[in-house]
């Protein structure tokens, strides 16, 4: 009777391993960055039910980025995450089962355009102030505050595209800065609405 | 009529058609504890700790079809029922529970008893909400209700600031909710259920695995229905006992850590495996690579999405209401003039009766010496008839009461698996006792589980509570030992219960009936004596043998057939 089956596998050093490898990828993961959007209802205390889930769940937040829509009853958040593919279902899961979570989707699995927003304080003196008007000017930013020793630039983009002015200037001439976060939206007729 | 806050929500009560109210007075409810004082149709139950509060209204759900309702104040109140709330949460069980709030004014202000209590369960509630103006306590109340039983259950809080229920409003309870960011599914997907027929009706070696989500959707009568249809061997988690009759041959026990040989096998070795309302929690299919190992189908039946696929890769996943979903499945194969193919079908039973008649539950007890803990269980069962209500508490006793007593219908067996919350089996008894009075409710622990709500005795005696306690009392934190004895070389550290009480005479003294039994001869007579008993508690202290333990057993992150079936494996 044995016969028709396999005889049982002994957990074996090797399964154990395998079995704590796929864990460690599980918490750890870092393979896939994903963008997810969703809508929730604007109440006191939605957002910490979001951030919660995450830091509770043991998953990664790069960003987040929430305010009201045109609708001020809901607040829309983008959320830059990243984990594998089990992961980020678990995640748009438990996203969604949260009650005040009206709807999730994941930008990633289309075409969506990322936009994030920079301002940036740089020293401007001496040759650098020249150098940096030029900075801004070749990234497409703008200057929007002027003293005679530092301009505060503004730049909007890819999370890419704003990396790379920061790789581009003199590090020693930025004294501050502060970047807004994602916002993500779908191309073409992709609409997240309720 | 214009009606302060505090009467607003005994009238939503009152509307919900809630019975007993388990609570604790304080400050921060005083205006509602004065309103429940001028009437007589919610019964407040006055527990001696918050968390007692809790587990009773979590047992009184447990044991009937409704909501469990309990009432606490701001601060120390709603922090000593945290771990109520998070043992509700662990095993999705729908409670609502209001707990009072410092004035809105003194929010935010270290006021006296104040704690951001809405903060502190987030993590443990299905849902909860600050109320922040009168006119919204009805809404509130209706949508905790309403959130707390609907899709996957569980406790909802309401936490609501002590100015808020003085102040006046219009009282009108809503009849209906709608919420635009809540719509669980309740119907199944008709091409995955087809799909999942298909499967069953072409297995070899099929298995149900069957879970706490049947006795929470209350479709033990579908899921009998359709094991026997298909003649397929069932087993239970430990949540799921008493979702398929345990005496039935179809039953081939429950399964996991301390599971049935038969149904571990089965789990494993399976073809087709029809999951349903069960979440593949890491106690029932051990090491889930080694799990993985064997190809098999699997179905999943579950009403929360975020259960199918979390641990274990399934192929037919369908999301909806146990019920509906069997009852769709049952159409279907009534509808259809094929069968499970017969021969294959007897080849894989002969198996099941092969690992069977390993007798995986024997155990020896002698006329003289100890008792053993499973004898004292097994006849618990004949005693009742297996018709009794059993609560427990965690540890070596709870799986001795799930494994020794073979419940038959749902709602029987109330115990705590997914947080495992020592403290939880008298209060909860006396939960269940309030919703069934007149049935033989007995709560099965440990010399270290009873000490942790103790005092709430004195509750079983002012609303005359006649449970059967049955402590298992082994002078050990048993499950601990266990451990300690099989992974930490009999190091036993800190496991020892030193300086017991005689617990006999402590239930005595709180006015009950002591029994203490200790030998095997008296354990029969004591309980049958003890069940007579209609109108006392009997508090019946067994002192068992202290070096059993728990078997069959499979050891952390091992596969489920790696089990050690007795002392004589190690
Ligand atoms: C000391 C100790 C030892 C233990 N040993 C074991 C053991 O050997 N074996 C064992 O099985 N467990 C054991 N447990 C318990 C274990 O930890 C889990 O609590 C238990 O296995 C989970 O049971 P479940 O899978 O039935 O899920 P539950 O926690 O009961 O979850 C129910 C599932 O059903 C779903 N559901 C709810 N309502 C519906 C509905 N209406 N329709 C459809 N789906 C629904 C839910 O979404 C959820 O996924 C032990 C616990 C302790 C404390
Ligand atoms: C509140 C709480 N604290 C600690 C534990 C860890 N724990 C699990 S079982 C157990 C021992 C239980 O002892 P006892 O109640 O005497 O039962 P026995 O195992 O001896 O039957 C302990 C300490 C727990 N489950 N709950």
């Amino acid at each position: 009777m044995t016969s028709l089956l396999r005889p049982p596998p002994k957990s074996s050093p090797e399964l154990d391993a395998n079995w704590l490898r796929e864990l460690l990828v599980i918490q750890k993961n870092t393979n896939m960055r994903h963008v997810i959007s969703l809508l929730i209802e604007n109440e006191a205390g939605a957002l910490s039910r979001v951030s919660g889930l995450f830091s509770a769940r043991g998953y990664n937040i790069e960003s987040l980025t929430v305010a009201p829509t045109e609708d001020t009853s809901l607040s829309r958040m983008t959320i830059v995450t990243s984990g594998s593919d089990d992961v980020v279902e678990q995640i748009t899961k438990q996203l969604n089962k949260l009650v005040e979570v009206v709807k999730v989707v994941d930008l990633s699995e289309s075409a969506h355009i990322e936009r994030e927003l920079m301002l940036v304080k740089v020293r401007a003196t001496g040759k650098d102030r020249e150098e940096m008007k030029r900075m801004a000017e070749i990234f497409r930013g703008r200057i929007i505050d002027v003293t005679d020793a530092s301009y505060v630039i503004e730049l909007t983009g890819t999370q890419a595209k704003l990396d790379s002015f920061v790789g581009a200037i003199d590090s020693g001439l930025i004294l501050e800065t502060v970047r807004s976060g994602i916002c993500g939206i779908g191309r073409g007729d992709r609409v997240l609405k309720v | 009529m214009v009606i302060t806050g505090a009467e607003i929500v005994i009238r939503c009560l009152q509307e919900e058609k809630v019975d007993y109210l388990f609570g604790y007075p304080g400050g921060a409810v005083l205006y509602i504890y004065d309103e429940l004082f001028k009437q007589d149709k919610v019964r407040h139950v006055l527990v001696r700790h918050e968390q007692a509060a809790i587990h009773a209204a979590d047992g009184y759900a447990r044991s009937t079809e409704k909501v469990g309702v309990a009432l606490v104040t701001s601060g120390p109140g709603a922090t000593n029922a945290v771990t109520g709330i998070a043992t509700a949460y662990c095993d999705s069980i729908p409670l609502v529970i209001i707990s009072g709030q410092v004035p809105s004014a003194a929010i935010g202000q270290d006021a006296f008893q104040e704690v951001d209590t809405v903060g502190i369960t987030r993590p443990c509630v299905k849902h909860n909400f600050l109320v922040r103006d009168v006119r919204d306590i009805a809404e509130t109340i209706k949508k905790a209700f309403y959130l707390a039983k609907t899709g996957r259950p569980g406790p909802v809080l309401v936490d609501i600031p002590k100015d808020i229920t003085a102040q006046k409003c219009e009282f009108a309870y809503p009849e209906t909710v709608s919420m635009r960011s809540y719509n669980p599914v309740v119907k199944g997907h008709h091409g995955q259920i087809k799909k999942a027929l298909q499967l069953l009706l072409e297995a070899k070696r099929p298995m149900v695995y069957a879970g706490g989500g049947v006795v929470l959707g209350d479709a033990a009568d579908k899921l009998t229905a359709l094991v026997r249809k298909l003649g397929f061997p069932c087993t239970n988690t430990l949540m799921g006992l008493g979702a398929y009759p345990a005496t039935d041959r179809q039953f081939v026990g429950m399964l996991g850590m301390h599971g049935n040989y038969e149904a571990n096998m089965g789990m494993h070795y399976c073809d087709v495996l029809l999951a349903v309302g069960a979440r593949f929690d890491d106690r029932v299919i051990g090491n889930p690579a080694h799990f993985s190992s064997e190809p098999r189908k699997i179905i999943h039946i579950d009403i929360d999405p975020s259960s199918i696929s979390k641990r274990v890769k399934v192929d037919v996943p369908i999301v909806g209401d146990v019920g509906e979903v069997l009852g769709e499945l049952l159409a279907l194969l009534d509808n259809t003039a094929e069968k499970p193919e017969p021969q294959s079908l007897g080849v894989w039973w002969k198996q099941i009766e092969e690992w069977r008649r390993r007798d995986c539950l024997k155990f020896n007890q002698g006329e003289e010496g100890l008792i053993k803990p499973q004898f004292v269980v097994q006849k618990l069962w004949e005693v009742t008839g297996g018709d009794a209500f059993v609560t427990s508490d965690v540890g070596q006793h709870q799986m001795w009461a799930a494994q020794y007593y073979k419940f038959d219908k749902p709602r029987r067996w109330v115990n705590s698996g997914g947080l495992g919350t020592m403290g939880f089996g008298l209060p909860a008894a006396m939960g269940v006792q309030l919703a069934h009075p007149g049935s033989p409710v007995a709560c099965i622990t440990g010399e270290g589980s009873i000490q942790m709500n103790i005092q709430e005795l004195s509750t079983c005696k002012q609303f005359r509570l006649p449970i059967k306690v049955i402590l298992l009392n082994n002078g050990f934190l048993g499950m601990v030992r266990q451990w300690q004895e099989l992974f930490h070389g009999n190091r036993y550290s800190e496991s020892y219960m030193d300086a017991l009480p005689d617990f006999s005479r402590l239930a005595e003294a709180y006015g009950h009936v002591g029994i203490k039994v200790d030998k095997p001869g008296d354990v029969e007579g004591a309980l049958r004596e003890a069940f007579k008993q209609k109108n006392d508690l009997v508090f019946m202290d067994f002192q068992v043998d202290p070096t059993e333990n728990v078997y069959p057993m499979v050891k952390g992150g091992q596969g489920l057939t790696d089990m050690i079936l007795s002392a004589e494996d190690l």
